[in-house]
């Protein structure tokens, strides 16, 4: 198709990053056909698996071939015709890498959708142009919205359905941008589309004059990346401490580095730093990758520190600038995602790990559940799997924490059941 | 990684890759007590060491290498796997398929079964030997559907069992490694990369690969639209015309279900070229054994298999 033909040539490659994106709707809306559709268009599907859900298609007495074999990965999921857990897809536009978290749409998946969008910087959400606004676009509105996903792109499919006409893209739009003032969604994109024919979608196709924006892929090609957006103060919560002491190298000998990621904001030789939660202050040293020395480091780099001093650090402490440092608390309140099938239980101790870090927690009180259809706030005494309430803990070790909507690393956290070892539920600092 | 990253503040798709993995691997590091690496000789777990190195050095990996031998690989890649572990001054642990058989846990239905899918015996019987409660593998969600659904950090249970519908949340990249005794977490740094972004981070940084993932001239006969080699492990039948063609391996392993592809591709940059404009899948070129039926690598994997 012409879309790799208007691409630059692979010989001289323009590395854009990688963008990681979330698409929501149900199999109603085509939101296979739709992923089908840019992998086609962007010549990753490769003609052995074309053949091979051809052949499962025509088995199953299907006239066209069903793309949703392409992204429905598990026996169970193909015997049943859903998607039940989330899968990841990989496309290359030569400009730049894409990793779709394809998250199945019905509300009895909610935690899986809540998990596809933890790590997505976009939002594809696919509304019918026939149905217009439904309870699920609103569902996946919010929890698009909850989980900090900054980039929302509403797809008004089927436009072919509709004779393409503007006045049906035009009514959609307005009733989601009144939706969407509720909610708070401040960046918030419209495109009309046809998955099935292919219009807007990598190609502008015929049929949408009156629509002068961008077409998906466009919008895809310029959302800024993950970590060009993230909180500018620095954050690097430490994972490993690397003491070699090789005997036979005595520079080695008093070598201590902390290695972990930059979470957010950027670091340079020379800063002064506080290592929390002991508020101890120090400068960098080096900063090291492989070998090499960098004068500084940025949001998402593995890397290691040296430190002047020679102070106490461990797994789980954070280091960040002593002009923008972080909260530590013993306490937090959060809007929780419960994900496991058994309830949370406010009598039970959990254990809670943010960043690096881990403490045992205590549920202070449920202040509300939010119904995720209506989005109205009831009380709750305990809570199921799929629930989304604000919850409070009392936390037996201090956290070093950001509030959610400022910074998505140290704001989230996980809970653990230590029982099962499972993790039970995912929540958003406030 | 490539300099124009320290000059202003982007990085490649290969560095948020690079950096994506190195964390991972700290993540095992910092969370299990006895983990192991998977490396075998081949590209993945080759790309795999460098980013160890580019984790932990200046210091040791915090685990030992582990290989499981089903005793029907190529030489080139066993020789090269002993060089390379040698190299790092790393420790290397074999454990081979022949062992399960002769200790009975493994027995072939004919001699000339393929022993690919026992290796699940042989690593299962390794993990419970040494005790690990992590295995680093190199396989990628893009290699095969059932591996797109599958976590970073997948839990198994005590006899080694993957459950696919019952898979721990995985949220942002807060990684739960967290296992009672006898249950242990495959963890896949590279699961988010494709056979091309392997094939890049080879070129970028010049790692050395067994002689057999260039183009070579061997002797092979067509079968169903794959090239099977002929070794001393997959002879001719009566009945085979044996071809002299040029080729080479895309993916390496066990020599009964692993084929290589008419290629002329000599270096590393023409065959990301190659790989760029491929029209068939890694495994669809080059598995014999993941086409038996759609659900093939879904039931290896729920039965202990990487």
């Amino acid at each position: 198709m012409s879309a790799i033909e208007r691409l630059p040539e692979f010989e001289q490659p323009v590395d854009n990053g990688l963008l990681r994106f979330l698409t929501c709707g149900s199999v109603d809306d085509g939101k296979s056909t739709l992923i089908g559709r840019l992998l086609f268009d962007t010549k990753t599907i490769l003609a052995d698996t074309l053949h091979s859900i051809e052949r499962t298609s025509h088995r199953r007495g299907l006239e066209a071939v069903d793309l949703s074999l392409l992204t429905d990965g598990l026996q169970a999921e193909r015997e049943q015709g859903i998607t039940i857990d989330v899968a990841y897809r990989y496309f290359t536009t030569g400009r730049r890498k894409y990793i779709i978290a394809d998250a199945p749409g019905h509300e009895q998946y909610t935690r899986n959708m809540v998990t596809a969008a933890s790590t997505a910087n976009l939002a594809i959400i696919l509304v019918d142009a026939r149905k217009g606004i439904l309870t699920q676009t609103r569902r996946h509105s919010y929890l698009a919205h909850l989980v900090g996903i900054p980039h929302l792109v509403v797809a008004i499919n089927k436009m072919d359905l509709v004779d393409y006409d503007q006045a049906v893209f035009e009514r959609i739009r307005g009733e989601y941008l009144a939706f969407a003032a509720q909610l708070g969604i401040k960046d918030v994109r419209f495109i009309p589309l046809s998955a099935l024919n292919g219009d807007m979608i990598v190609d502008r196709g015929e049929r949408l004059g009156w629509y002068q924006g961008p077409t998906l892929l466009d919008i895809l090609e310029s959302a800024p990346a993950a970590h060009t957006e993230s909180d500018e103060r620095f954050r690097f919560p430490v994972q490993y401490v690397c003491r070699p002491q090789k005997a036979d190298d005595p520079k080695l000998h008093d070598y201590r580095g902390f290695m972990g990621r930059v979470e957010s904001g950027e670091v340079a030789v020379g800063d002064e730093i506080v290592v929390l939660p002991s508020e101890r202050r120090t400068r960098i040293k080096d900063i090291q990758l492989y070998g090499q020395s960098l004068p500084r480091a940025f949001a998402e780099q593995s890397v290691t520190l040296l430190l002047e001093d020679e102070i106490d650090i461990s797994r789980g402490d954070m280091m960040v600038h002593p002009e923008k440092s972080a909260l530590v608390t013993r306490q937090i309140d959060a809007m929780v995602c419960w994900l496991a099938e058994a309830p949370l239980d406010p009598q039970r101790k959990y254990l809670v790990r943010q960043t690096t870090r881990e403490s045992k927690a205590m549920v202070g009180g449920i202040s509300y559940r939010v119904d995720i259809n209506s989005l109205e706030q009831a009380p709750a005494e305990r809570l199921a799997m799929n629930d989304i309430a604000k919850v409070s803990f009392k936390l037996a070790q201090p956290l070093c924490v950001d509030r959610y909507a400022e910074n998505r690393a140290t704001g989230a956290f996980i809970i653990i059941d230590e029982s099962t070892n499972n993790t039970v539920g995912a929540g958003m600092i406030l | 990684m490539s300099t124009a990253t320290q000059s202003h503040s982007t990085l490649s798709h290969l560095d948020w890759l690079e950096a994506e993995s190195i964390h991972i691997l700290r993540e095992v590091a910092g969370q299990c007590a006895n983990p192991a690496m998977l490396f075998s000789g081949g590209k993945d777990s080759i790309v795999m060491l460098r980013l160890a190195e580019k984790a932990f050095r200046p210091g040791r990996f915090p685990f030992p290498l582990l290989h499981v031998d089903t005793g029907h690989n190529y030489s080139e890649v066993i020789d090269f796997r002993d060089a390379r572990a040698c190299e790092l001054n790393e420790r290397l642990i074999v454990r081979s398929v022949e062992d399960s058989m002769r200790r009975g846990t493994v027995v072939l239905k004919s001699a000339d079964e393929s022993r690919n899918k026992h290796q699940s015996v042989t690593l299962l019987e390794a993990i419970e030997e040494f005790g690990f409660d992590a295995c680093i593998g190199g396989a990628r969600r893009d290699e095969e559907k059932a591996r797109a659904k599958e976590r970073l950090f997948s839990f198994r249970d005590g006899f080694g069992q993957w459950d696919p519908k019952n898979q721990r949340p995985e949220l942002w990249d807060l990684y739960n490694a967290r296992v009672h005794k006898g249950e242990n977490i495959r963890v896949f740094p590279i699961s988010n990369w494709t056979e091309l972004d392997v094939w890049q981070y080879i070129e970028s940084e010049k790692l050395q690969l067994p002689s057999i993932y260039f183009a070579h001239t061997r002797p092979v006969v067509r079968k169903g639209g794959l090239l099977q080699p002929v070794t001393e492990i997959t002879p001719v039948k009566p009945g085979d015309v044996i071809e002299d063609v040029l080729v080479r391996f895309r993916t390496v392993g066990d020599i009964t279900c692993t084929a290589p592809v008419e290629s002329d591709a000599a270096t590393v940059a023409a065959i990301i070229v190659e790989t760029a404009t491929t029209t068939v899948t890694e495994r669809g070129a080059t598995r014999l054994d993941d086409q038996t039926s759609e659900a093939s690598m879904e039931q290896r994997k729920k039965e202990g298999y990487f």
